[in-house]
């Protein structure tokens, strides 16, 4: 404690501001001033939700096709175009949205617009690239369901919401074969569509010459997507605990999940400081207790999930299998005592500090901020919030805190599951909670 | 004739200081947000470590949060947290860093923690079995528990390279994390953490003169010690190919490592350079040349990506250095005509060169990578210091561009032709996982 410097008074960020604009064919455009490196950040946002069945296999196939021509270019012929510019552009999807992101050097926008409205307009998808793209999204699947924490993150899904689409976080094996080229472009001329869909744009550029810009390259995209109908999100029953077998495992991979509110809601707030406390930053009672405490865990980390159709409150921790059932002891110890007992002064004002602080530093950045405004946008939200939040932050009561760690953090509304050596760890494991191996 | 491109190129303010106990200090103002990252590198790393104690530079790294000269446990997280900042360090082959993205109005307290770990960081046999636990969990779950675990930076030197300082796995083995000892502990400060090994980098929203004096008063008064002469570690090219197996009980699918001794990158930065050119026309993008011949054209691998230095950052390292091919493949029985195909790829730029355009647009992305990198403050911080530290110059960084521009075809395919199968060293990753 003796000699650390107090902090000085805190300087202010410089003020940023956005350009907005919704284009004649109902793309939001989104621009920020933002100098500092010679770049620009692009994140094209398209809603791209489905209920169904065939919907994670063929927007996966999409993602992993759309730059494998257009009209005027083939795949390595779109690729040398775009990285001649100092650009990149890349496509992710989820069961909420397509994302089509990308940087480029700042003098190099209006050409890099020009090739993003080649790929909406004209994206080909050749025969034979998608036939490649999908042979390797096979692998890549296999890959993937080879990770403990990603068969975990699936079991969670399916316990928490059934049969809705957002338990089909990655598409199955099965669906993906059988999908054809044709319906891969079916899907891309339904949703690739700019009414809904917000493009951000961040970097060393002057707004009004970029909003020219999106206007010219992007005058012939047109269209609406239909929406469709999605069940809203089930109410998740906690049930017991699920043991998911993966034998050999040196540890096991514990996920834990239940509802919790959007950023908009009043309690957000409190429930993020909450959080902070709990498991969200590395000076938080979990990771001090299992890790610097007893080393059970590289680290745990608990977080606050936004969906469009709701947030989750989501934890995740790798232990040690010979301590697994220790370390699920801890955790409901640690739970159970955030939800009955207040939080401190001390703790809510480290939190607090910290929650604005990282906002800033996270926000600091041309990707940070683009990538945040484009997450923000999807829920009506913009630049306002990130500038306002601190604001709202800095007026929430230790009492707040404590009312909103009872009402999330209660181990009894949580879904939990945990993948690991079934045979060495069930029985521990049973003599804490009821158990379960049916999914 | 090509189009003439110009690269922008970032510019700096930087200015150097050393303290009369050694340390060698960075300072680079930029006001245009109120953040600041403070970093220190020690001139110490994964090669260092004494034989029987594999994984101890990593392990003393950990150690070097558990409290210091007036820090209790767990007060330097909570410090840095409950300012507003972010922590962290990490442990790189020739050297290990700690650092810090605080608010600007933390820059003092940042300098104060930085300060009092290197006076004397709290080492204790309760800290020290703590950590050992945490470490080895690091371990199991990203190496042990986890497909491709550490492939290849684990395993790859041991058949890369000759020597210990080399070959042997960073993570380091869990017999020898249970063997250190907090005398070794204690040694291994004693002996590369002194302030004459260690380069201290403090960049953003400060005041160059009012930073000097912070320095100054919270660093000058820790005792002077001799720095360490660091060992030349260099190993010459291999003269006959080597291969090597790694069994991989989670993995579906195989993988395979390509490992090549590259020049040094300190000594011949020009060669590296045209390197570093290569490796991006080998495997950036969809458009680079072994990702159309063996992801589009022969379809023999489900991905393919070419990078100089362990970690993938050319400049992160002093001689000697790899550059690694690494692809994952569904038909264990295809490496050869992989082999066979990243070969004729080499053959065929050292041959005929490249394609019109083609160095200019690998040139072009490489700079805006680069530049892209040095957006965030902490990331600014530690490249000034790592190459300080590493090149001696953290100047470098911003005539990168120009260097880069003054790399000629030839250059790169020189770079390709000493890529021979009879310098390679070849890891095969054996899948037994299920599919």
């Amino acid at each position: 404690m003796s000699g650390v410097p107090e902090l000085t008074a805190p300087r202010r960020a410089k003020k940023l501001s956005v350009t907005e604009r919704v284009t004649e064919h109902g793309l939001k455009v989104i621009v920020v001033r933002k100098p500092g490196v010679p770049l620009v950040e692009m994140r094209l946002r398209l809603p791209f939700a489905s209920a169904r069945a065939t919907h994670p296999a063929r927007s996966a196939l999409l993602s992993d096709a759309m730059l494998t021509g257009v009209a005027r270019l083939d795949r390595a012929g779109l690729a040398a175009a775009v990285q001649a510019l100092g650009g990149e552009i890349s496509v992710g999807v989820d069961a909420d949205r397509l994302m089509i992101g990308g940087n480029v050097l700042a003098t190099n926008l209006r050409p890099l617009l020009e090739l993003l409205a080649a790929v909406l307009n004209d994206a080909t998808y050749p025969d034979d690239e998608v036939g490649t793209e999908r042979e390797r999204l096979v692998e890549k699947l296999a890959i993937a369901r080879s990770r403990a924490g990603v068969i975990a993150g699936e079991a969670l899904a399916h316990r928490m919401w059934g049969e809705h689409p957002y338990a089909r976080g990655l598409p199955d094996v099965d669906t993906v074969s059988a999908t054809t080229p044709a319906q891969v472009r079916k899907l891309h001329a339904d949703m690739v569509r700019p009414r809904r869909a917000v493009l951000v744009l961040v970097g060393d550029v002057s707004p009004s010459r970029v909003l020219d810009q999106v206007d010219a390259a992007l005058a012939g995209w047109t269209g609406v997507a239909p929406v469709g109908r999605i069940p809203p999100l089930p109410e998740s029953e906690p049930g017991p605990l699920l043991v998911v077998d993966r034998p050999g495992s040196v540890q096991s991979s514990l996920r834990m999940g239940a509802a919790a509110v959007p950023r908009s809601d009043e309690r957000y707030p409190a429930l993020q400081l909450a959080n902070l406390i709990f498991g969200g930053y590395f000076s938080s009672r979990w990771t001090e207790n299992i890790r610097e405490d007893k080393g059970y865990t590289y680290g745990p980390h608990s977080r606050i999930d936004h969906n469009v159709l709701g947030s989750s409150l989501m934890f995740d921790v790798e232990v040690a299998t010979e301590v697994t059932a220790a370390a699920l002891l801890e955790t409901l110890y640690e739970l159970g005592r955030i939800a009955s007992l207040p939080v401190t002064a001390a703790e809510v004002d480290s939190v607090r500090q910290y929650a604005i602080g990282s906002l800033a530093l996270s926000t600091a950045t041309q990707a940070g901020l683009a990538a945040t405004l484009s997450a923000l946008a999807a829920f009506g939200l913009g630049l306002d919030w990130i500038t306002e939040y601190p604001g709202r932050l800095a007026k929430v009561g230790v009492d707040e805190v404590s009312t909103a760690a009872a009402e999330f953090f209660a181990p009894a509304r949580l879904t939990s599951v945990v993948v690991g050596d079934a045979h060495t760890i069930t029985a521990p494991l049973a003599a804490l909670v009821a158990v379960t191996a049916d999914p | 004739m090509p189009r003439q491109i110009t690269l922008p190129s970032p510019t700096f303010n930087l200015t150097h200081h050393t303290l009369d106990n050694g340390l060698r200090v960075v300072v680079a103002p930029d006001r245009s947000a109120p953040v600041v990252g403070v970093a220190v590198l020690y001139d110490v790393g994964i090669r260092s470590e004494p034989e029987g104690r594999t994984g101890f530079a990593h392990l003393f790294e950990h150690l070097m949060f558990q409290g210091s000269a007036n820090l209790e446990k767990l007060e330097h997280f909570r410090y840095v947290q409950s300012s507003g900042g972010t922590f962290n360090g990490s442990t790189h082959f020739d050297y290990t860093d700690y650092f810090e993205a605080l608010p600007s109005n933390a820059l003092e307290r940042g300098l104060f923690l930085e300060a009092d770990r290197m006076t004397s960081p709290r080492i204790t046999e309760e800290n020290l079995a703590n950590q050992l636990e945490v470490v080895k969990n690091e371990i199991r779950v990203n190496v042990m528990n986890r497909p491709y675990g550490g492939f290849p930076w684990i395993v790859l030197p041991g058949v890369l390279f000759d020597t210990f300082a080399n070959s042997h796995n960073g993570y380091g083995g869990f017999e020898d994390l249970e063997g250190a000892s907090v005398d070794d502990a204690r040694d291994f400060f004693t002996r590369y953490y002194a302030p004459a090994n260690a380069v201290l980098a403090v960049a953003g929203d400060l005041d160059v003169d009012q930073t000097l004096g912070l320095v100054e008063k919270h660093f000058g008064g820790i005792k002077k010690r001799r720095a360490p002469k660091r060992p030349n570690f260099g190993e010459p090219p291999l003269s006959a190919e080597r291969r090597a197996t790694h069994d991989d009980p989670h993995a579906p699918i195989p993988a395979v490592a390509i490992g090549y001794r590259v020049p040094d990158p300190v000594g011949s930065l020009d060669e590296l350079l045209a390197h570093v050119m290569l490796v991006e026309a080998l495997s950036e993008g969809d458009a680079s040349r072994l990702q159309q011949r063996l992801v589009q054209r022969d379809q023999l691998v489900t991905d393919i990506a070419a990078y100089i230095g362990e970690f993938g950052d050319p400049f992160d390292e002093r001689d000697p250095t790899a550059l690694t091919i690494t692809a994952h493949y569904p038909d264990a029985a295809s490496l050869e005509a992989i082999l066979r195909a990243v070969d004729e790829e080499l053959a065929r730029i050292a041959d005929d060169g490249l394609a019109p355009g083609e160095l200019d647009r690998v040139r072009t992305r490489l700079v805006s990578m680069l530049l892209r990198e040095l957006d965030a403050v902490i990331s600014r911080t530690l490249s000034f210091a790592k190459f300080e530290l590493i090149h001696g110059r953290a100047e470098l960084i911003a005539e990168l561009p120009e260097r880069l521009a003054a790399v000629t075809e030839q250059a790169v395919q020189a770079a390709a032709s000493r890529m021979r199968p009879e310098r390679r060293a070849v890891l095969e990753l054996i899948a037994g996982g299920t599919r």
